[in-house]
């Protein structure tokens, strides 16, 4: 089963290969309707529940014993969220596409081939296939700025594609040295011999040549691998190349990046990077504070200095999941605290799961502006939309307060939960975060302001309202922004568990 | 001389005619002939290590020369029907004219 | 009555906030054309929750009972890790007060916008926004989870920044509520830091919970057992965090700038959200977790705090009123002050006081939004008081519900509600052992409060017209009226259950019973702060008869006090310059920085990325030129070499089957050779 949902996209992908003589149009709507499988597959995964050890379904083949390499997915309630997140996006954004009539076959197929190799990041209990998963996401996101992005398209997708790959090389360095030094590669041991604390002792006999002590090497391999995640999440100062690739990305392909290949990043950081370098934490702690609360208030200030509407809300992915980092800090300062650390956790999942669902609704909204207006989307372009396009103004003003942390939207429990685990374990740097969500309100609001609200700008006034179709896309993400605010226990049901089981391996 | 002695040496030239036969002739049905003498050559040799050696109530020799004519005729047949095909396809029976596997 | 319906309370409380929000969300999805349809779902839904939260303060008046009244109730909500987090709604006489008065002035606030907004375009959305807030009003009120009042507070907001921006087309409107959802939210983080902080602490946020709520003994004494920064207890520093929260909802100083930019709002949101309920949802919360504040030895930080903010904040708010010329400015300057009163009972102890101000003010500052609203309604949507006067006669009835209001606000003897509660305020001013500042404050504050109010009474009601452009006022409908005059009612009405006599009302939200007092006046100086009560009333309206008498009629002369205050005028007139302040201070160099870092992003970290992509492209390049040279010239020319003999080499094969068959025969007579002789 978890095979088969893994390997559907690629199968649909493939069909789309053969299918020769596909038009635009038919390639983009079997890719819609291809993409809902995964979205079934999963739905079943999480109505089947997990085992007793918190497993929904797992896969694995010893591909390489003699390397002790095996391709291992293994689906808990963790993973799942970021399953359906992944499955339900994927889906959105093939659906917009071809609303925006933006799709092609090879531009299907390349989503596809992307949401499976996402599909294996998150479930992947092995670096190795971690790994190669990881790395294959950036091919069909390269292409896909380069190919259907705007004018700036090929420097933005190039910075894109080295950055990142810069960082995934370095987190390769690092886990082959634990290849070397340690002997696996695999998640679960890892983890399993850093709770024990032997992970430094290995590498020291390891590397006993060298002049380096356990604890510095440990180090090393841990900021490698910390930097490869930076990148992807991505952490300030790593986040240069977002700016660019997200504006110049065909608004959809934007949605993928931020929606879902960000949270990669985080996804790492949490379930990787947490469990199996507990032993350098004690070092890294106030420098990934410090970062963290860089990235929370940098990327809300820079945010307030843009023009452009997919500028601003890059930074404001920036912010958002400086949170998320902001929480991974905590957990790493988190001196046994299990109470502060578990709402940490828990917040940053939630968190991540959210705002993948909350930039969705509303570069779905910049999409439409951006239909509507022949391409521009600069802040000061629009004005009085509001009295023009009400339903759009009115979707996108709610998906921008569940944004800004609004109660009773989805984005507010993730914050509640990171900044009451923060403040538990690093109370300064809780207390400095909170300017976070005071700019991001400022500068949200401002976007209403100058989008929605004032006079009705120049050309605006033959503008039709959202179509039966753009409703119908807005509605599911619109509920999803509502219900588990309302109702945050529909997703945190499938996190405690396994938050409590990750805390298990960071008992100091 | 003894009458094996005899009989090898008569074998020996017709084997060197055969494969004299084989080299230097460029017509395909004369070399088609050298590999009959050769063949009988062989057959000669078979008749002859029967006859002058130990007795073998078994007709060992008599059975493979036997043998060896009936394969003798057979690749005849078979090298004639070829050598017509070729015929057929390059208009000469020289062999040389029929070169397509060189180098 | 009461008994048959406690059995069902928890889920009545529920459904008292709930309706209209219910009904918020169903006027959401009809089209702006059938606008007289929400409207009624909106009012039947407020009626309903009326009629309950009238049905369950009842269930409070429980007579002869020491024990206060209290019912709670809690459920998980979320849980996370290991811990659960809890929410429920609480009925005490505190919140029975809040949710009879919210439910009660909101009705006849609708009603009236039923008249007042007749023409609107987007009369429908304006029930929808105003059932959300009400909605979310009575959720901060009954909530007994410090979160789940959080979560109504900033709903609420919500509801503030769509009603304040109603006339969203107009880019002042646009602006004032963007101004009012970031100043509030500034408190508002503070508050969501106070609140973490007091979790983390105590391991819950339900106010009561059987012994184990954040109110009660046990949290309370882990709150002031804990020291932090400067040597203040957790439960001070949670307390003055939670204050910079109520002190953005309420307005108090530095945080109230927003607050009058917030009538440009339609004038019935003003009278609801922005004098009679929201804003005192800051009160309110500081009431309601008053245990905290007051957690400690004697006069606490956090008092001691809430009584100067509130201070200063009347007296500020008041002198700022005195120099205003908008009908609804003034009214918004004179709610800070208010608000501040408020504050200041809150400090000095006095939270029976603070409440029943609460909702004296509620009434009496709701009728006169609603008769400002009246006045401009008639006058074509003039509010420069300065074009206005004589209107007394045009607008009769509007004049004497106003007039009712005024007298409350300025604290006419006797029969007004406003003059009891204010009474009680600066009695409890009195005898804080704090200090006698705050009562010092409250004291000139309630003097310009009379002046203020006779200045606006007289410019706008006696005297000759000025009205340019307003030839003929109208008298406003029946629709209008008659809410007034029930808001009036209720201002003077109210006036009886809160004497010194008969302090029914602070009794009950103290869970006491109420005896009849007769000799209240005895006690510590009472007859004393009657007597000056009395006196500041008269100095006031006396010196604003004596100034604004006669004015002069001309709409544009100057006002008679700026000319003798001269630069104090001026600096009256722009609110003491805070709007300016904090466009300096604040917003100017906010904006910088994020150009800043703006530039620091494009002019450092872009090109560190470039420069390393330079770096990266000029090692390919080396690499693919030694590569070119390099390697491949090496193995290019092997494999041509190779090639060129290869070529030579193939002659052998000739394709010519003798000629196999000579070599085949030459290598069996060499090998025959070899095996023969070696």
């Amino acid at each position: 089963m978890l095979l088969t949902l893994i390997l559907a996209p690629l199968a649909g992908a493939a069909l789309l290969a053969a299918w020769r003589g596909a038009g635009d149009r038919a390639a983009g709507r079997f890719a819609a309707w291809w993409s809902l499988i995964p979205i079934v597959l999963v739905a079943l995964l999480g109505f089947r529940g997990a085992n007793p050890g918190g497993a929904m379904a797992a896969w694995s083949l010893d591909w390489i014993p003699d390397a002790g390499i095996a391709l291992t997915f293994v689906v808990d309630g963790t993973s799942w969220l970021f399953l359906l997140l992944t499955s339900l996006v994927t889906t959105f954004v093939l659906a917009i596409s071809l609303q925006k009539g933006l799709t092609s076959r090879s531009y299907a197929a390349l989503i596809l081939v992307m949401e499976t190799m996402l599909l294996g990041v998150f479930t992947a209990r092995h670096f190795i296939p971690f790994f190669l998963c990881w790395e294959m996401t950036l091919i069909p996101a390269y292409l896909l700025i380069r190919l259907w992005g705007g004018p700036n398209a090929p420097r933005a997708a190039r910075r894109f594609f080295i950055v990142t790959l810069g960082g995934g090389v370095c987190m390769l360095l690092g886990f082959l040295a634990l290849q070397i030094g340690v002997g696996t590669m695999d998640f679960g041991q890892l983890a399993e011999m850093a709770s024990k604390g032997d992970l430094t002792k290995t590498l020291a006999t390891a590397f006993a040549g060298t002049a380096l002590t356990g604890p510095t090497l440990l180090l090393f391999v841990a900021i490698a691998v910390l930097l490869g995640l930076a990148v992807k999440i991505p952490i300030v100062p790593f986040h240069a190349w977002l700016p660019d690739a997200y504006a110049e990305a065909p608004t959809p392909i934007t949605i993928l990046l931020t929606g879902l290949l960000s949270k990669m990043g985080v996804y790492g950081l949490l379930r990787v990077f947490l469990p199996i370098f507990p032993e350098t934490f004690a070092v890294l702690a106030p420098w990934l504070a410090a970062l963290a609360v860089a990235t929370v208030l940098l990327g809300a200030l820079a945010a307030l200095a843009q023009k452009d509407l997919k500028r601003i809300l890059a930074y404001s992915s920036v912010n958002h999941l400086g949170y998320c980092v902001l929480a991974a800090a905590a957990v790493v300062a988190s001196q046994g605290d299990r109470e502060s650390a578990s709402s940490a956790i828990s917040g940053a999942f939630l968190q991540a799961f959210n705002h993948g669902i909350i930039a969705s609704a509303m570069f779905f909204g910049i999409a439409i502006l951006e239909s509507r207006s022949g391409g521009r989307r600069g802040l000061d372009d629009f004005g009085g939309l509001r009295a023009r396009v009400p339903v759009l103004c009115g979707l996108m003003g709610l998906a921008i307060f569940a944004s800004l942390g609004l109660p009773g939207l989805s984005g507010f429990i993730g914050e509640f939960l990171v900044f009451n685990g923060t403040f538990g374990l690093l109370p300064w740097a809780a207390a400095v975060s909170v300017l976070g969500l005071l700019f991001t309100a400022v500068f949200l609001l401002r976007l209403i302001r100058k989008v929605f609200h004032g006079p009705l700008g120049e050309g605006l006034s033959t503008w039709p309202d959202l179509s039966t179709a753009e409703r119908w896309l807005f509605a599911p993400v619109i509920a999803l922004i509502v219900i588990p605010g309302l109702w945050p226990q529909v997703l945190l049901r499938f996190l405690n568990a396994d938050t409590l089981r990750l805390l298990d391996f960071l008992k100091p | 001389m003894n009458p094996l002695a005899v009989l090898l040496t008569l074998s020996s030239v017709l084997f060197a005619l055969g494969l004299f036969a084989v080299l230097t002739r460029r017509n395909t049905i004369l070399v088609l002939v050298g590999i009959e003498l050769m063949l009988n050559a062989a057959n000669l040799n078979f008749i002859g290590f029967w006859r002058y050696g130990p007795p073998d109530p078994q007709l060992t020799g008599p059975m493979f020369v036997l043998f060896g004519i009936a394969i003798a005729a057979a690749e005849a047949a078979v090298g004639l029907a070829i050598i017509l095909m070729v015929f057929r396809h390059t208009r000469s029976t020289d062999l040389n004219a029929s070169n397509s596997l060189h180098g | 009555m009461a008994e048959a319906l406690q059995p069902h309370l928890p889920t009545l409380l529920w459904a008292i906030p709930l309706l209209p929000l219910l009904a918020a969300t169903a006027v959401a999805f009809l089209p702006d054309a059938r606008g007289r349809i929400a409207s009624k779902l909106a009012i039947g839904a407020l009626g309903v929750s009326c009629v309950l939260a009238l049905l369950a303060t009842a269930c409070t008046l429980t007579p002869g009972v020491d024990k206060p009244f209290r019912l709670t109730t809690s459920a998980t909500w979320f849980t996370f890790g290991e811990s659960a987090l809890k929410v429920g709604v609480l009925l005490d006489p505190m919140s029975a007060a809040m949710i009879a008065m919210v439910t009660f002035v909101a009705l006849w606030i609708f009603i009236y916008s039923t008249g007042y907004m007749a023409d609107e375009k987007r009369f429908g959305r304006f029930f929808g926004f105003l059932s959300l807030f009400c909605g979310a009003m009575l959720m901060v009120v009954l909530a007994n989870s410090l979160l789940l009042l959080f979560i109504a507070w900033e709903l609420v907001g919500l509801a503030s920044y769509l009603l304040i921006g109603f006339y969203f087309e107009k880019p002042s409107a646009a602006a004032a509520a963007q101004k009012a959802f970031i100043t509030t939210r500034v408190g508002d983080m503070a508050f969501f830091l106070g609140m973490i902080w007091l979790y983390r602490q105590t391991g819950t946020l339900l106010f009561y919970d059987g012994g184990n709520g954040l109110l009660e003994s046990a949290a309370l004494a882990s709150l002031a057992g804990t020291t932090t920064l400067g040597g203040l207890t957790v439960s001070a520093a949670a307390a003055l965090l939670l204050l910079v929260g109520a002190m953005g909802k309420s307005g108090q100083v530095p945080l109230h700038t927003w607050l009058p930019d917030a009538m440009e709002g339609p004038t019935p949101v003003s009278a609801l959200i922005h004098a009679a309920t929201m804003v005192a949802a800051g009160v309110f919360m500081v009431a309601r977790v008053h245990p905290i504040f007051a957690n400690g030895d004697g006069v606490t930080t956090a008092l001691t705090a809430t009584a100067w903010i509130g201070g200063i904040t009347a007296l500020y708010a008041a002198c700022v009123a005195v120099a205003q010329y908008d009908f609804k400015r003034i009214l918004a300057y004179s709610t800070v002050s208010q608000l501040g009163f408020m504050m200041v009972a809150l400090g000095t102890g006095g939270v029976g006081a603070a409440m029943f101000h609460l909702i004296a003010h509620a009434f009496f500052k709701a009728l006169l939004f609603l008769s400002a609203g009246s006045v401009i309604h008639g006058c074509h949507g003039e509010q420069d008081i300065r074009k206005m006067g004589g209107l007394s006669k045009p607008l009769r009835r509007t004049f004497l519900a106003y007039s009712i209001g005024m007298m409350a606000l300025a604290g006419f003897p006797f029969l007004f509600s406003g003059f009891w509660s204010k009474e009680a305020i600066l009695h409890s001013a009195e005898i804080w052992p704090g200090g006698k500042g705050p009562f010092a404050l409250a004291v000139a504050a309630a003097l310009l409060t009379a002046f203020y109010m006779t200045r606006q009474a007289l410019l706008v009601f006696f005297g000759k017209p000025r009205r340019p452009g307003v030839e003929h006022p109208h008298e406003s409908p029946g629709v209008i009226l008659v809410p007034l005059y029930v808001l009036a009612a209720g201002a003077v009405l109210l006036s009886l259950i809160a004497t010194p006599f008969w302090p029914w009302f602070e009794k009950w939200i103290d869970g006491e019973a109420a005896r009849f007092h007769g000799g209240a006046f005895g006690e510590h100086g009472a007859i004393g702060l009657l007597i000056l009560s009395l006196a500041l009333v008269t100095v006031g309206v006396g010196a604003g008869w004596a100034v604004y008498r006669r004015v002069s009629d001309d709409s544009g002369a100057p006002d008679p006090l700026s000319g003798k205050l001269g630069p104090l005028w001026r600096l009256l007139e722009n609110a003491m310059g805070f709007d300016a302040l904090y466009q300096k201070a604040i917003i100017g160099p906010l904006a910088m920085l994020a150009s800043l870092i703006d530039a620091i992003e494009r002019g450092i970290l872009v090109p560190v990325m470039a420069a390393g992509e330079t770096v990266l492209k000029a090692f390919g390049r080396l690499t693919g030129a030694s590569d070119e040279r390099g390697l491949n010239a090496g193995f290019d020319g092997a494999c041509s070499g190779l090639k060129r003999r290869a070529a030579g080499a193939s002659g052998a094969q000739t394709g010519r089957i003798q000629s196999y068959l000579r070599t085949i025969g030459l290598g069996v007579a060499v090998l025959l050779v070899l095996y023969l002789w070696l």
